[in-house]
């Protein structure tokens, strides 16, 4: 490679799947999965005649991301037809938004090792999502799965504001968590519910126009995109130093080859023939209409970090994580809500229980084990019922099963030994044991003590607060 | 015989069945047997449901009998334009990409004429997709004018209008993006009535041009029409752009027309009107000034944008709309076509026709990146305008008054050889659905070779009662509307 730096240059497309009930268009469920063409009906599924309405909840939801994001919401919108055949779209237009989408002009903060920045959002629209094709390699067809047809997207387009992949990844998570905060969007990768196109070209570093962007389509895992980035970044760089040009086109990225191909180029690209869908009426939003959603928004990411830094005391680390998934910041409200230690909830959740509950596929996070429970788990802690190698260990056991933790304890004979003649005959009979190494100790060597508190807390089952052993053992070494 | 089918109006029928002299299956069947006879040389049907109509008929007959409350209308049969979705009846649009097609679903109109108690007796035949002029564009068979059988009925509900004029059913229903109810009334010598934008439900009909497509009813009478628009009108919730309004037409007839100012576009008599069409028209408006209303002559200039606006956004809206008939998924599919592209490519090529390949193809070009702005977008202005010219003459006129169309009905096979001039001929019709008004059709008297003359009054959206009423006014005074061709005076239930 020459000596000249290269700068990326990347700009996304978000899809996300709206969480509402009903279809944009019609009443069928959203619901993912269910047998082929099970969640249909003629309207979804483009019949002659049918006339589409539209799901009020749709743009409640876009005017809800709106906001969180700082857009200008638009007041009098309108849908518009995209055109173009192909049998997963059985209509062969899709409604979306071309001239005049819902929002625009909105500011995501990012910030990560390093960086802090807004990325600033060119526009949100609303549009119908379309089915599956389902390829049978045995009999060489190809079936339509309507299911998905007509459930509602937002796509959330940037401005070409990323510069690394770092920087997208953390676009898209803390996009991710707002949309989870305001409860519009599951936003699942794998089941297709938040997806990302991304937009990407190099320059020379100081470079003021952008280079050729070529676009990579529907990268489903973060850690595919921040693999396609890299990729497609070293292609294009070796492209141009190799003497050749980038050519604008779309490209498909192959996560288990880690290449991307060549899809379509520009002078290929197909005329969408948009004009306005005459079949629905505009979308207009009252002042009115912003305020209450405005008003029912609940607290997002950021100001929930600040509470847990400013409020709790976490770090900024903590607070970030915690917060940048909604559900871990509600299960860390309700243990804390009952044990009033917020520093320990925090290193709970961060240590095993982060552990477990990511195990998981993909990333989804799911959570087992209700909060009560674990604040029952911090609450033997606390009084000295258990001691912290104990607390790990019913909190193994209470994750796999539906077990309760003070139950186990009982059962299971864990409670420590609160009897100080108990710890102390054993702390003699150790010492006794151990000659060479009372000895050893005696000489100075101070590191054979953890040696001898562990022999203590074998004796002892485990059942007791490795501080006192440690006390008892140095009062009797004297 | 109780009475000549000729006298037989909708509302007369009702009456009947409603006084018990006549019961609903009586009646249908008689207009089952008068249909198929006459429809040999007519053509006005594309199938005739015997099975079905015997059932509705039956049914009807049971909730009269249990004093249902129905409407004016219970138990009267009528023809459907078959452009509308019948529930486990075919729905073709005459076209052979749609043959076989069965919906599993009703359109709102029939749900709402059902509950009326309507009883369908068949599909109608129309231009293929509503597109044409003269119903010589159906796939499956060509009409003919009932009062001529070597003219056209006009389009593209000509199917439903000659079935009306030759008395096969007491009313049918039409469709009309461009005079498809009223210019093939007109031709026929019957009432149509194309309401304003919105007042009845799209939600089964299938689309042309949506933000012009609306559906209405073709009858002997206004007084007919106004009983059918009552039972069709409507909000609903499955058509986004259905208004909420609820008309009550057939209480609001008598009111006359005496201090009605209507307006007379001179554009509309000018070059380009055929003379005898003129004096007739011109003699009509003599009836309704000697019944009280005042006339007005005024500028329209902007009528000469309104067909080539028409023929861009219909036809942009249907490249659009007929995207769907691509052989995946229901009607025609080629059967030499292998892979994706080749469905797609034979199965359109084979399953349209001439007319509506030409509008596809017009449609999609005047979407096209680069000519969006100079075609579809100019044309969306010229609406607008169109609209706005309205508007001003509304503010003072309670009526506008002119031809339905140029001549009376061609003959078979003149209009497809110049389909310029048959373009042009949609040219006093047009502007309506441009601009979302209601527009009546009605018969006002017969040329030389004796066929039919229509006029029209247009009126402001929703005003569709006070056309009503107009017309309702003028056909007390003249009798066009209750005569019939000959073919149709024989016979009675």
């Amino acid at each position: 490679m020459s000596e000249i730096k290269y700068e990326t240059v990347i700009g996304l497309e978000v899809h996300t799947e709206l969480a509402t009930a009903s279809k944009i268009f019609c009443s069928c469920t959203t619901e993912f999965g269910g047998e082929p063409n099970t969640h249909c009906c003629p309207i979804c599924t483009g019949m002659p005649g049918v006339l589409p309405v539209l799901n009020q909840k749709v743009v409640e939801f876009g005017i809800a991301v709106g906001l969180a994001t700082d857009s200008e919401i638009t007041p009098y919108g309108k849908f518009d037809r995209k055109n173009y055949f192909y049998p997963d779209l059985p209509k062969a237009f899709q409604i979306s938004q071309l001239y005049l989408p819902i929002c625009r002009n909105g500011v995501v903060a990012i910030e990560g090792e390093g960086f802090q920045k807004n990325i600033r959002i060119h526009e949100i629209h609303m549009e119908e999502d379309a089915g599956k094709l389902i390829h049978d390699p045995i009999f060489d067809t190809t079936h339509a799965d309507y299911n998905r047809c007509g459930v509602p997207l937002l796509e959330i387009v940037s401005e070409p504001d990323f510069r690394s992949a770092e920087e997208v990844i953390a676009y898209l998570e803390t996009l991710k968590a707002i949309l989870q905060y305001l409860g519009v969007s599951d936003c699942k990768m794998q089941e297709g519910s938040l997806r990302a196109d991304v937009n990407l070209s190099v320059r020379p570093l100081g470079q003021a126009e952008f280079g050729t962007r070529t676009e990579m389509k529907n990268i489903n895992s973060f850690r595919s995109i921040a693999r396609a980035i890299a990729a497609e970044r070293k292609r294009q760089i070796e492209l141009i130093e190799d003497g050749g040009k980038v050519i604008q086109q779309t490209r498909r990225w192959d996560d288990a080859k880690g290449v991307s191909y060549a899809m379509r180029s520009k002078e290929d690209a197909q005329d969408y023939r948009y004009f306005p869908e005459p079949d629905l009426s505009p979308v207009v939003i009252s002042e009115e209409w912003q305020e209450e959603i405005r008003k029912g928004l609940p607290m997002l990411p950021k100001e929930r970090k600040a509470k847990y830094m400013e409020g709790y005391g976490l770090s900024p680390y903590d607070a970030g994580i915690i917060t940048g998934i909604k559900a871990l910041a509600d299960y860390f409200d309700e243990v804390n809500a009952i044990v009033g230690q917020p520093q320990e909830v925090a290193n709970w959740l961060l240590g095993d229980f982060m552990r477990l509950a990511k195990a998981g596929e993909g990333d989804t996070f799911e959570i087992l084990l209700s909060p009560a429970k674990l604040a029952d788990i911090i609450l033997m802690v606390k009084t000295n019922v258990i001691n912290r190698n104990t607390a790990k260990e019913v909190f193994a056991a209470v994750w796999q099963e539906d077990l309760d933790p003070k139950q186990y304890v009982e059962e299971h004979d864990l409670a420590m030994v609160g009897d100080g003649d108990l710890i102390k005959d054993t702390v003699a009979k150790v010492l006794a044991a151990n000659p060479k190494t009372v000895a050893e100790f005696k000489a100075g060597k101070e590191k054979v003590l953890g040696f001898l508190v562990g022999q203590c807390m074998k004796e002892l089952k485990g059942k007791a607060d490795p501080g006192t052993v440690n006390t008892l053992l140095r009062e009797a070494l004297k | 015989m109780n009475i000549a089918f000729t006298e037989l109006t909708p509302i007369k029928a009702g009456e009947m069945v409603r006084k018990r002299e006549l019961s609903v299956e009586e009646l249908t069947k008689a207009y089952l047997k008068r249909s198929i006879a006459l429809d040999g040389e007519i053509n006005a049907f594309l199938r005739i449901e015997e099975e079905y109509a015997l059932k509705s008929a039956a049914a009807v007959q049971k909730r009269i009998d249990a004093k249902e409350e129905l409407g004016p209308l219970a138990g009267v049969p009528f023809g459907l334009k078959d452009n509308i979705c019948t529930k486990g009846l075919e729905t073709t649009c005459a076209s052979r990409i749609l043959g076989g097609f069965v919906p599993p679903y009703e359109a709102t109109l029939m749900e709402k004429m059902s509950r009326g108690g309507a009883v369908l007796i068949g599909k109608t035949n129309m231009d293929e997709f509503a597109m044409g002029s003269t119903t010589e564009t159906s796939y499956y068979k060509t009409t003919k004018n009932p009062w001529n059988l070597e003219h056209v009925p006009g389009g593209s509900s000509g199917g439903s209008a000659a079935a009306v004029a030759a008395r096969e059913v007491p009313y049918a229903i039409g469709s009309d993006t461009g005079g498809s109810i009223r210019q093939p009334a007109a031709y026929c010598g019957v009432t149509g009535l194309k309401p304003t934008y919105g007042a009845v439900s799209r939600f089964g009909l299938i689309a042309y041009g949506s933000s012009l497509d609306q559906i209405g009813p073709i009858a002997p009478s206004a007084k007919d029409c106004a009983a059918i628009l009552d039972m069709i009108s409507g909000f609903d919730e499955k058509d986004a752009t259905s208004m909420k309004t609820q008309f009550n037409a057939v209480a609001q007839l008598e009111g006359g027309v005496k201090d009605m100012v209507i307006g007379i576009p001179k554009s509309y008599f000018g070059e380009g009107l055929n003379g005898e069409v003129r004096e007739i028209i011109t003699a009509a408006i003599k009836v309704l000034t000697d019944a009280g209303a005042k006339v007005e002559e005024f500028d329209f200039s902007i009528l000469d944008y309104a067909v080539p606006a028409y023929y861009i956004i219909a036809s942009a809206e249907a490249s659009s709309n007929l995207s769907r008939f691509d052989g995946v998924k229901y009607g025609f599919r080629a059967e030499d076509a292998e892979g994706l592209r080749d469905v797609y490519l034979k199965t359109r090529t084979q399953g349209f026709g001439s007319e509506v390949k030409k509008r596809i193809m017009l449609g999609a070009f005047a979407l096209s990146s680069g000519y969006y702005d100079a075609y579809y977008n100019k044309a969306l202005q010229v609406k607008a305008l169109i609209k706005k010219a309205f508007d001003d003459a509304f503010a003072k006129y309670d009526m506008i008054l002119g031809p339905v169309a140029p001549t009376t009905a061609p003959k078979i096979g003149e209009s497809l050889k110049d389909p310029l001039a048959m373009y042009l001929s949609d040219i006093y019709t047009v502007s309506v659905n441009l601009a979302g008004l209601p527009g009546i059709a009605l018969p006002c008297g017969f040329d030389q070779k004796g066929l039919p003359v229509g006029m029209q009054l247009i009126a402001k959206a929703f005003d569709d009662e006070k056309l009503l009423c107009a017309a309702h006014c003028y056909q007390q005074l003249t009798d066009f509307h209750r005569q019939f061709p000959a073919l149709a005076g024989k016979g009675g239930v």
